[in-house]
């Protein structure tokens, strides 16, 4: 039974942790390259939600929605990058908080503009709506599987990407130091534009995924973003190989902590004093995770800049 | 650049912390002034606004008037936060001076805008929330419920759990007053083996975690309290794991009606909940409002939506009955606690602590004679059940 729940526990940690990647990759990358803070991009993904959802709905498939989402909110992206975020570059961080903060604010009352303030319900497609037997008594739902593989191959080809490909050069080129590429001619508004697109897909993508799990609904991108900020700063700002570790980490350790902690402190308290201490610590479990990388390596764990 | 960046993080946060709420007043007088303070956004929408469209629709019954005099329903929403729910609460009791108020569907909500309505000496009617605090030691002359105490619902499902002969059953309730009082209730009455028991936030829409650990607690039923959105979520995932072969799903009737039923469909056949209220109910006060309420709103109301209808009709008896004298509070509070209005329940009455005795009933999920997946009452729990926690309360003077 124990090996069955430990099992189940890693999967559940892998498939949150993978969603917090797609999520912390445009995070990082932005951040890194561009020394940006955009506190936009929660609602970036809460924008390519609501796009995949009434997508899915309007055209009856799923995947239909998924694809037309993406593409969507990747436009959306590069025509935030254009028109505002460009001008913010030259800024100090606090102008950039406070003019991302100013989108994010935006973003929830065109939201609750267009789609009203309820949330709406993107179901799986009905093939993956299932449980798949893994193991004799032992079945995971399929959605969720499904949700590691996209995470799996997503990270997989954005790690091609960085390595393998003259963009990829550029991109690491910008994040470990950004004034040698900008001399040795790199074309950085296009690459800030093709970046900040592509930080979008993802967002999109990790929104259409979790939709089915989660709710799509106004102010979805706040908490997770605060949760995606934790992961660039355990992994180190501008690193996607920090941003999956960091998205690893923050994940199974916030699964395995909801499953834990309460079960540790029941022996230790009993029922009564844990039912209110155990959710209660096992909720800040990631900040002191958080907290102890930083004391240990201030940098994080795969700083980009040299 | 990184403790900038993290600096300014944290700033932002605090500020964002800081600049979430506002909303718009208008003001009269001659009139009654009800505040409809409740959950109109995020996953306890749909609460909030069944809540709403019944008190509405119980008004437009009455002609638009209470006890003769026409009705200002100024509507706000709590966004389920405590905080911004207070700030709203103060703006109504104090600027606005509304006579009633009614609406909050979180009890986290409901005990942060108790002190500020009681204070005002300003009725507050709730149509859902229930906290055992205000039933039992904090219990306040201010205060009524025309829905139920918390617990009531989840006594009905623990007895029936028990009477079905279930002997280890899985517990999973949001952590905030109202799922504590939810699983204290359930254990009033179920005596079996408790195989886990687990809170989580109120916020939480993905409960992986929390099922993992079901399916290794070996129980043979599980009983949640998860309202609305939260709802939805668990019942979808919990099919979607496979659970449901192996264990039977409890919940009481928030977890089990329209609004659940509507998202999730097919796989809640069968589920047993327990309610206060069920649209099959054959009385004609209830007739009319299924029948009205399907014409104005294009669906079938909620038990949430029947507690807003009655709580509207319980303040125009109210005002009928002081002839429009609110400012005589004594008279008022008199006239409430009578309780003299047909409830869509049927029988109805107040308790001592403003809370109600009345009847608790079984339902299930089924398809009806047109085919649609709803609720049909098979029994009664309890008759004319009161709270646990009346004992507790010493009544102050008004």
């Amino acid at each position: 039974m124990t090996g069955i729940l430990v099992l189940e526990q890693s999967l559940n940690g892998l498939q949150f942790g993978l969603m917090l990647f797609l999520l912390a990759a445009g995070l990082t990358l932005v951040f890194g390259i561009m020394d940006m803070i955009n506190l936009a991009h929660g609602s970036i993904y809460m924008i390519g939600a609501y796009l995949i959802a009434s997508m899915a709905l309007a055209s009856g498939s799923f995947w239909l929605g998924l694809a037309l989402g993406i593409a969507a909110t990747a436009a959306i992206g590069a025509l935030l990058e254009l028109t505002v975020l460009r001008r913010l570059y030259q800024r100090d961080h606090l102008s950039q908080v406070l003019g991302t903060f100013a989108i994010l604010l935006m973003s929830n009352e065109v939201v609750r503009m267009v789609w009203g303030s309820q949330p709406i319900a993107l179901n799986p497609p009905a093939a993956l709506a299932g449980p798949v037997a893994l193991l004799p008594g032992f079945s995971y739902p399929a959605y969720r599987l499904f949700i590691i593989a996209v995470g799996l191959a997503a990270a997989g080809l954005l790690y091609l990407m960085v390595t393998r490909t003259r963009l990829g050069m550029q991109v690491r080129a910008g994040a470990s130091n950004r004034e040698m590429a900008l001399a040795m001619g790199v074309d950085v508004r296009r690459l800030f534009t093709l970046v900040f697109a592509m930080g979008a897909g993802l967002c999109a993508l990790a929104g259409g995924m979790l939709g089915p799990l989660l709710a799509v609904q106004v102010g979805m991108g706040e908490s997770i973003l605060i949760l995606a900020f934790v992961v660039i700063v355990i992994g180190g700002i501008g690193s996607i190989r920090g941003a999956l570790l960091g998205a690893l980490l923050v994940g199974v350790v916030d699964t395995a902590g909801r499953t834990l902690i309460p079960y540790v402190f029941e022996r230790i308290m009993g029922p009564d004093l844990a039912a209110n201490a155990g959710p209660a610590v096992a909720a800040i479990l990631i900040y002191v995770l958080m907290a102890a990388v930083l004391f240990f390596k201030p940098q994080g764990l795969f700083p980009a800049h040299g | 650049m990184k403790t900038i960046g993290l600096k300014s993080l944290h700033f932002t946060l605090t500020a964002a912390a800081a600049l979430l709420c506002l909303a718009g007043p208008v003001h009269a007088s001659d009139k009654v002034k009800v505040g409809m303070l409740s959950t109109l956004s995020g996953p306890g929408a749909g609460l909030g606004i069944d809540i709403r469209d019944g008190f509405n629709l119980a008004l437009k019954h009455a002609g638009g008037k209470f006890g003769g005099l026409p009705v200002e329903v100024i509507v706000a929403d709590d966004q389920a936060k405590p905080d911004a729910a207070r700030q709203t609460a103060d703006r109504l009791v104090k600027q606005e001076k509304v006579d009633f108020m009614t609406g909050v569907v979180f009890s986290n909500v409901m005990l942060a805008v108790g002190k500020p309505i009681f204070d005002s000496k300003t009725f507050y009617i709730s149509a859902n929330a229930g906290p055992s605090q205000y039933a039992g030691a904090q219990c306040n002359p201010y205060f009524f419920n025309v829905a139920w105490q918390n617990d009531n619902l989840h006594e009905a499902v623990g007895k029936t759990v028990q009477d079905k002969g279930f002997k280890k059953v899985a517990l999973l309730a949001p952590n905030y007053p109202a799922g504590k009082d939810a699983l204290a209730g359930f254990k009033r009455y179920f005596k079996g083996q408790i195989a886990s028991e687990a809170y989580t936030p109120l916020s939480q829409l993905d409960y992986g975690a929390e099922l993992s650990k079901m399916r290794a607690s070996g129980a043979d039923a599980v009983y949640i309290f998860l309202p609305g959105g939260l709802g939805i979520n668990f019942i979808k995932q919990f099919v979607g794991a496979g659970l449901s072969k192996d264990m039977t799903l409890f919940g009481p009737g928030f977890s089990a009606d329209e609004d659940v039923i509507r998202a999730v469909g097919e796989p809640m056949l069968g589920m047993f909940n327990s309610s206060q209220w069920a649209h099959d109910m054959q009385n004609p006060v209830n007739k009319r409002f299924v029948a009205d309420f399907q014409k104005d709103y294009g669906r079938l109301p909620t038990l949430y939506a029947s507690q807003g209808y009655d709580a509207a009709r319980l303040m125009d008896a109210a005002v009928r009955d002081v002839k429009g004298k609110l400012d005589d509070k004594t008279a008022l509070r008199k006239a409430i606690a009578a309780a003299k209005f047909e409830s869509v329940r049927g029988a109805f009455k107040f308790n001592t602590n403003g809370y109600p005795i009345q009847d608790y009933y079984l339902r299930v999920i089924t398809k009806d004679a047109q085919g649609r997946i709803t609720n049909r009452t098979l029994s009664t729990v309890f008759k004319d059940h009161a709270d646990a926690y009346v004992g507790e309360c010493k009544m102050p003077a008004l």
